[in-house]
């Protein structure tokens, strides 16, 4: 189909519109069905456009007819529609979640949930850097409004810190592209990638402080060290679902290095080869560090999980930093996994403080919680998952992630600070798991029942890890694909520029 | 008038950040505002600088990159969002806290100091 790899951007965005208007306003159970309907579809149009990225090879959209790379293009390759993908599926585990109640503790819950899944969509998908930013801000606005939804003081106080900091990324992002736009003279990826090769001697300096005021921006979003601090009480106070769906916010930043840094300033930039390596090789490995001493000392189990996406961030990018095709390819299977798990553990951890009256997910003895059992073989599961135990999808991510770092010099950084992050989450898990399951002092005094929706979001967030284990050859066959698609940049310019190599 | 320009853009970009590192939200409101001035320009000029130069090819002898003047525009209409949301961000966060100051509350710098400056006054 002609219109297909827009769609994943068009189909949020117009249900978010039709939700604001009668019929659908008047009622939240209109608004419920009809979200979760779309979102359904959602994921069906997601995986249709990543088979025929797949099978036909990369889909180009021309938004309005005008030729790259003059007009704006949005590119469904290999990469793009895998996040895309991924994103639905999360949104679906997420939105399911908000059905069962959160989404009414205040207005347009439905709406912003739909602008928020278009803006990431749009992020992935799009060939321009500068329609990047635009997404950025449409994912970020309402990212800012989800996370205040219901209101509260520690909601309000976190999202001042968390929307000044993203405001002044903006404009560092703005500041970045208008030198590279200065420099390079584009703003299509493709087209910079071609040109950034050719840049005369003192426009290099200039395109190379641009490229790395980028990787501020992204490591802002992805929650690099140092710009990491707003992230565990950002997650933590956002209201469950919605700090589901912020599990793959980090991961749009890791993208954006990803395809950024590999493409433009990729190996074949000429002098501008690989500028963000360096930096990012340190940055990587104390973020890990940081990560793991932050999930040993958290006091509640929201926290925990906050600190856990830190972890898993500063995994993805050592991975990214190796710069082989193995090693990214892993990275993206721990990826998919690692996103999918956090955004279960979140919804988990919410189970649980509604259990446990007022000592909440907090690491103290409390009542008995009456739907302990249940909860408890959920939170196991997802506990071999995120600690990385086989047989589950974190152990399969982090053996391939290892197994890329075989034969290069810093595989004595490499191995050792993984596993011991590993080892520091298995502490911080198991502690949080007998203390919340197994120490009670007297009986519940809950006996509301838990929505089946809320054990169907986590069930179906949960499942993706046994199959990513089951279907693991054709995944990783996939990612290897994908990978090597990021990393041949010749061949993508010739995809991406028809007609104009030069 | 690359100078004096270049200039403008470095004085609003310093003043907005020094704001931003205020501790009152109202002042980080007017150093964001400063801040996306600043942007709004650079961006402006990363097509270069020229004089009576028409955006439409064969207006005039020079011309001038149209792209920026849009990327500018867009820019604009962005940061006007932005800055109305984290207005109406700051006023609630002073309604819910009771303080204008952005972490909620203002920082008392040690007992110390505070129990002197009481003997003091």
């Amino acid at each position: 189909m002609l219109h297909l790899p827009i769609l994943p951007i068009l189909l949020p965005m117009l249900a978010a519109v039709l939700m604001l208007l009668p019929p659908l306003s008047s009622s939240i159970i209109r608004h419920r069905v009809f979200a979760v309907s779309v979102m359904i579809i959602l994921v069906i149009v997601s995986a249709l456009v990543l088979l025929a990225s797949h099978q036909q090879g990369t889909q180009m959209y021309i938004l309005g007819g005008w030729q790259p790379p003059f007009g704006i293009a949005l590119v469904a390759d290999r990469l793009s529609t895998m996040m895309v993908l991924l994103t639905s599926v999360l949104g679906l585990g997420a939105q399911l979640y908000a059905c069962a109640g959160d989404d009414n503790d205040g207005m347009y819950f439905h709406p912003l949930f739909m602008f928020q899944i278009m803006g990431i969509n749009g992020a992935f998908l799009t060939g321009d850097i500068f329609n990047l930013f635009v997404f950025f801000e449409v994912l970020l606005i309402a990212s800012y409004a989800l996370l205040i939804h219901g209101g509260g003081k520690q909601k309000t106080k976190a999202n001042v810190h968390y929307v000044i900091l993203n405001l002044v990324g903006s404009s560092i992002f703005l500041f970045a592209l208008g030198i590279l736009y200065g420099t390079i003279g584009s703003l299509n990826i493709a087209d910079m990638a071609n040109k950034v090769r050719l840049l005369g001697e003192h426009e290099q300096a200039l395109a190379k402080a641009g490229g790395l005021l980028l990787l501020v921006v992204f490591g802002l979003k992805a929650a690099l060290l140092p710009l990491h601090f707003w992230l565990p009480k950002t997650y933590a106070v956002a209201s469950a679902p919605v700090a589901a769906l912020f599990a793959i916010m980090t991961k749009v930043g890791v993208y954006s290095i990803l395809r950024i840094h590999t493409v433009i300033f990729g190996e074949d930039a000429g002098a501008l080869a690989s500028i963000a390596i360096p930096w990012l090789w340190p940055l990587a490995i104390l973020t890990l560090i940081m990560g793991a001493i932050g999930v040993l000392a958290s006091p509640n189990l929201r926290l925990t999980v906050a600190n856990l996406v830190i972890v898993s961030v500063g995994t993805l990018i050592l991975a990214i930093v190796m710069q082989r095709e193995s090693a990214t390819s892993a990275a993206l299977y721990y990826m998919i996994h690692t996103t999918l798990v956090t955004g279960a553990l979140f919804l988990l951890a919410d189970l649980v403080s509604k259990q446990r009256g007022k000592a909440e997910d907090r690491y103290v003895i409390a009542r008995k919680m009456k739907y302990g059992k249940v909860i408890g073989i959920a939170f196991f599961v997802a506990a071999l998952t995120v600690v990385g135990m086989p047989p589950l999808s974190g152990f399969v991510g982090k053996i391939l992630i290892l197994q890329a770092a075989q034969g290069m010099n810093e595989i004595a950084w490499v191995w050792p600070v993984v596993l011991l992050a590993g080892l520091a989450t298995l502490v911080a898990i198991s502690r949080a798991g007998t203390t919340i399951f197994w120490r009670y002092a007297g009986e519940s005094t809950y006996d509301e029942p838990i929505s089946p929706l809320k054990l169907i979001a986590v069930g179906l967030l949960l499942s993706a890890s046994p199959l990513l284990v089951v279907f693991g050859g054709p995944i990783t066959d996939y990612t290897n694909l994908a990978a090597a698609q990021l990393h041949d940049t010749a061949q993508s310019i010739d995809v991406l520029l028809p007609g104009g190599d030069q | 008038m690359e100078a004096i320009y270049a200039f403008c853009v470095g004085i609003l970009t310093t003043c907005g950040f020094f704001l931003v590192l205020r501790g009152r939200t109202f002042t980080v409101v007017i150093g964001l505002t400063l801040l996306s001035y600043a942007v709004n320009l650079f961006l402006f000029a990363s097509g270069r600088l020229t004089l009576d130069g028409a955006a439409v090819l064969g207006e005039s002898t020079d011309y001038s990159d149209p792209l920026p003047q849009a990327l500018v525009l867009t820019a604009i209409v962005i940061g006007f969002a932005m800055t109305a949301f984290v207005v109406i961000l700051a006023m609630r966060s002073r309604a819910d806290q009771g303080s204008d100051h952005v972490d909620g509350k203002i920082p008392v710098p040690s007992t110390k100091h505070t129990v002197s400056h009481k003997r003091n006054g």
